[in-house]
């Protein structure tokens, strides 16, 4: 049996995301931990807080002014500070999916990203595929009833939709593969395979 | 015959009950936009988090907060424990800190200064010997029941020694097994908690919980006030599982910390306290020796069981060992262990996957030594079932060997072709359960405009109770789904039973129907005066109100609404268990069956496909009815291949307690899973009984047995890890 967590090449997860993430959760930590020093997140250099500091954060096509201390994660900006919930808090890191969003075209865990580190970036979450029009990804999981207590499901649907962006005409197998970064614990999984089944047919009622 | 003041439309006439609906709340739930307790903000909300034990077992010899309380953007710390308190469990919350953002929390939680005296620790449940020499064993009861009655005069308990060995000794075929599942966690993935906001006297609780029209005294008590002055609110929940019947310690503590500083606190656990403190499985091992006669009847069963449900005494019940069957002669004996674990919670149908995992599986070992087909083997024991329900299984046995391809598939155990280390096999089991609907009631309100509620103190788990009730609603009123309004989640609305025992749906189901059967009744008299004609001769249907068979003689669903003037009309709907006339019943069966293939080399087991045949009754939602199947099923994979709850021995800590160490199941592990809705109509005549539990029952000992059917060896305990494979392979050799 394969590692489920393992990236194949076509998962919506790549190895080197998951290494960001999880040095963006080693930063939160030095943060947590009071450490002097101000880590820059990721590659960039420009060095920030330890206060809040003002940062311009894209989401869902908006802009939206903010100030928050380098060490907090997407998560609890988006959470918090924007009462957008649609990515939950459910792991420490990025083993749960649950906190899934969509920066630049790509998925990534929410709250192992730190805030400061997005800006420039394009934010999606799964409150944009919703509203009057909603995502045919949404759709299908409503149709498949690929949910159940639903705590799981809006970080199963991005993932989804980031998979299927990837890969349009996934098979069956490729979706059993490629979408195992999600977990969910009242057993969806047999209709969410259907619901991506039915989103790459083109049959998802939007 | 004259029809019953409350019935189910006859099979075959209903326009929504009985069709596939899609899930009322689905989109709320696929786009981010249902609120969880865990989402909502009241402005000016604080941020709690509570730091678990980090011993297993000792003694607080103080507490130092000095430091913690100094963090930037720690507003409070609280105790939850006190000096000279003795803590049993790794995790118990013994303090709370509250503060700005999560960073100030994770901060102020560090800087606690603990205290801690360590004491002696006992986390092996599997170990019976270990549990008694460190007298953490007790008796948990046992009983006998033989064909034979002990001779006036004879010691009952050496008449049965004496039987049961000359019952073994007579049998064609005895198994002398031993088997086990080991403790699993709820990980619901909301963990428990709530968000708590006062307004004067008056408490909000956004709790998480399976009970809200049982939780409000439970805060109301501690904090010194009334229930009345308590609203629990919880319109969704993310995940339960049996784990989130209470306010818990660290409720109160929201809701006394929110008053004290005047700010809304949000208090969840975190991953780490709630896998460790807040909901677990008892274990269950069993020795066992298992007498059958040539065709595989069992003939006597002679077991000891024990486990643990961690800080108090208990473990699994043995009123349901051997599982459903219960052969003529048969003795068990229970023994419980305590151990420095967190107490159990009941956990999706309590007991039965435990046993069913303990005792179907020795049943198939019988079919094992005989060299029969283990389905031959189960059928020739079904008259035995304690719940008389022998034909039931049978025909479902039918149904599922069908569409597993049984009987082609099947090879003798250990001798199936390999496709180079890779061997497959079959493996089936049966349960039972209740499920029978709780007393309950519901308020029905029609509005003059046509507008209709149906309110009732309800949770949704994940079922789809609102999905339920509002089909129920709208097929009453004969109007579409969208036309029905359903409020649920509030402690203010009509008492429901809390989800538990697969009771929901059952429940609702008959609230529902009787108060929109009553409000429709009373409805049809004002249209019945309107139009002349005799109330008892309308019906509703396709949004009008009309005499049977008389369509144009009617009004629409509006216009008979307008005749209620000015003020909308309220009907309560009640049921008591004990009422006549039941649209609900109890007790289903169920039948499993897997298929798997088992690396010899690696030891990895991986599932190929599945069947579950289920009866529940008359069926509200098949599409609802069969996600939750598909979740029982995937459930049942879980904890008969990936999760475990691992201890350390030695200082009794629970190390794998995040979600990237607690292994479960992901997409890619569950293989095929065929669902059938068993539905006669002797069963759509029962009306409607709860499904939650008994699909969740069945799996580990079917998919045990198809290991075993396989291999041709035990894995006995349960997860069958890789690890646990290649020994039990290794030990088959060298034996």
């Amino acid at each position: 049996m394969k590692d489920s967590r393992s990236s194949n090449g076509t998962g919506g997860h790549s190895r080197r995301a998951f290494l960001k993430g999880t040095s963006a959760a080693a930063a939160a930590t030095a943060f947590a931990t009071g450490a002097g020093a101000v880590v820059a997140a990721e590659a960039d250099s420009k060095v920030v807080g330890p206060g809040a500091t003002p940062v311009t954060l894209n989401i869902n096509g908006k802009d939206y002014e903010l100030k928050v201390e380098p060490r907090m994660t997407l998560l609890e900006v988006l959470r918090w500070q924007l009462d957008l919930t649609g990515a939950k808090p459910v792991s420490v890191d990025a083993s749960s999916g649950a906190a899934t969003v969509i920066i630049d075209g790509k998925p990534a865990a929410a709250n192992t990203t730190l805030a400061v580190a997005c800006a420039g970036k394009k934010i999606q979450t799964v409150e944009s595929l919703g509203g009057a029009k909603p995502d045919p990804v949404a759709t299908a999981f409503v149709h498949h009833d690929g949910m159940q207590c639903g705590f799981c499901t809006p970080g199963f649907v991005v993932s989804v939709r980031a998979f299927l962006d990837k890969n349009p005409k996934a098979t069956e197998q490729e979706i059993r593969a490629g979408l195992n970064s999600n977990l969910c614990r009242c057993g969806t999984y047999a209709n969410v395979i259907q619901a991506a089944l039915e989103v790459v047919k083109g049959g998802a009622r939007g | 015959m004259a029809k019953a003041k409350y019935n189910w439309p006859a099979r075959g006439t209903a326009s929504i009950i009985g069709k596939q609906q899609d899930r009322v709340d689905g989109l709320a739930k696929a786009t981010g936009a249902a609120k969880y307790s865990y989402d909502i903000n009241p402005a000016n909300v604080l941020l709690a988090r509570a730091l678990g034990c980090p011993l297993a077992h000792c003694n607080i010899k103080g507490m130092d907060f000095t430091a913690a309380e100094k963090v930037p953007g720690v507003v409070k710390v609280a105790a939850m424990k006190k000096k000279g308190d003795e803590i049993r469990w790794q995790g118990d919350p013994l303090v709370v800190v509250v503060g700005t953002c999560e960073g100030a929390v994770a901060e102020g939680l560090k800087a606690i200064k603990l205290d801690l005296e360590p004491l002696p620790v006992f986390v092996t449940d599997e170990d019976l010997d270990a549990a008694e020499k460190a007298g953490r064993s007790g008796g948990g009861g046992g009983n006998t029941q033989l064909e034979n009655e002990a001779p006036e005069g004879e010691d009952e308990a050496k008449f049965a020694d004496k039987e049961i060995e000359r019952l073994l000794k007579e049998s064609a075929a005895v198994v002398d097994g031993y088997y086990g599942i080991d403790v699993i966690t709820h990980m619901c993935l909301e963990p428990h908690g709530s968000t708590c906001e006062w307004n004067g006297k008056q408490l909000t609780a956004h709790l998480s919980t399976q009970n809200v029209s049982g939780t409000a005294s439970q805060y109301a008590g501690p904090l010194e006030i009334t229930a009345d002055e308590v609203t629990i609110h919880c319109d969704y929940i993310g995940g339960g599982f049996g784990s989130k019947f209470q306010v818990d310690t660290w409720g109160v503590v929201a809701a006394q910390l929110a008053k004290d500083i005047g700010r809304p606190v949000k208090l969840m656990l975190d991953r780490d306290v709630e896998l460790k403190t807040a909901g677990c499985r008892p274990s269950g091992y069993i020795k066992v020796r298992v007498g059958a006669d040539k065709d595989g009847v069992v003939k006597v069963w002679d077991s000891h069981h024990w486990g643990t449900n961690g800080s108090t005494p208990g473990g699994i019940d043995q009123g349901v060992i051997p599982y459903v069957f219960n052969p003529a002669n048969r003795r068990r004996k229970r023994t419980t262990i305590v151990t420095n674990a967190s107490p159990t919670r009941a956990w999706r149908a309590p007991n039965h996957p435990q046993a069913c995992a303990m005792s179907q599986t020795a049943y198939d070992d019988i079919a094992a030594k005989l060299g029969l087909d283990s389905y031959d083997v189960f059928l020739r024991n079904l008259p035995s079932v304690s719940n008389k329900k022998a034909e039931l299984y049978a025909e479902e046995m039918k149904v599922a060997a069908k569409l597993m391809d049984w009987k082609a598939k099947w090879h003798a155990h250990g001798k199936g072709p390999a496709k180079g280390s890779v061997v497959s096999g079959l493996g089936m089991a049966i349960h039972t359960w209740g499920g029978g609907g709780q007393a309950g009631g519901c308020l029905v309100r029609i509005h003059p405009d046509g507008g209709v509620e149906v309110s009732m103190g309800s949770q949704d788990l994940g079922t789809g109770t609102r999905t339920v009730i509002n089909m129920i609603a709208a097929e009453t009123f004969g109007l579409p789904v969208e036309a029905v309004t359903v409020n649920i989640g509030s402690s203010k609305y009509p008492r429901a039973s809390a989800s538990g025992g697969s009771v929901t749906v059952a429940g609702v189901s008959e609230a529902t129907r009787r108060g929109t059967q009553d409000s429709l009744r009373k409805l049809c008299e004002l249209v019945g005066k309107k139009l002349d004609v005799d109330p008892a001769t309308l019906v509703a249907q396709k949004g009008r109100i009309f005499v049977e068979g008389k369509a144009d003689k009617g009004v629409s669903w509006k216009e008979a609404c307008s005749l209620l003037g000015m003020t909308p009309q309220e009907v309560k709907g009640e049921f008591q268990r004990a009422d006549e006339n039941h649209l609900s019943s109890s007790q289903v069966g169920g039948v499993q069956m897997a298929e798997v293939e088992v690396d010899k080399d690696t030891g990895i087991i991986r599932m190929k496909k599945f069947v579950a045949v289920q009866d529940m009754g008359l069926i509200i939602n098949p599409r609802g009815a069969t996600s939750q199947i598909y979740g029982a099923v995937i459930m049942g994979i879980a904890a008969a291949l990936f999760e475990q709850r691992i201890m350390d021995p030695t200082s009794g800590a629970f190390l794998n307690a995040e979600i990237a160490d607690y292994k479960l199941p992901r997409l890619g592990d569950i293989g095929e899973i065929v669902v059938e809705l068993y539905e006669p109509d002797s069963e759509y005549e029962r009306g409607v009984v709860g499904l939650g539990e008994p699909p969740a029952i069945s799996p580990c000992a079917a998919i045990s047995n198809a290991v075993c059917n396989a291999l041709g060896v035990r894995v006995p305990v349960l997860p069958m890890i890789p690890s646990r494979v290649l020994d039990a392979l290794k030990k088959a050799r060298t034996a």
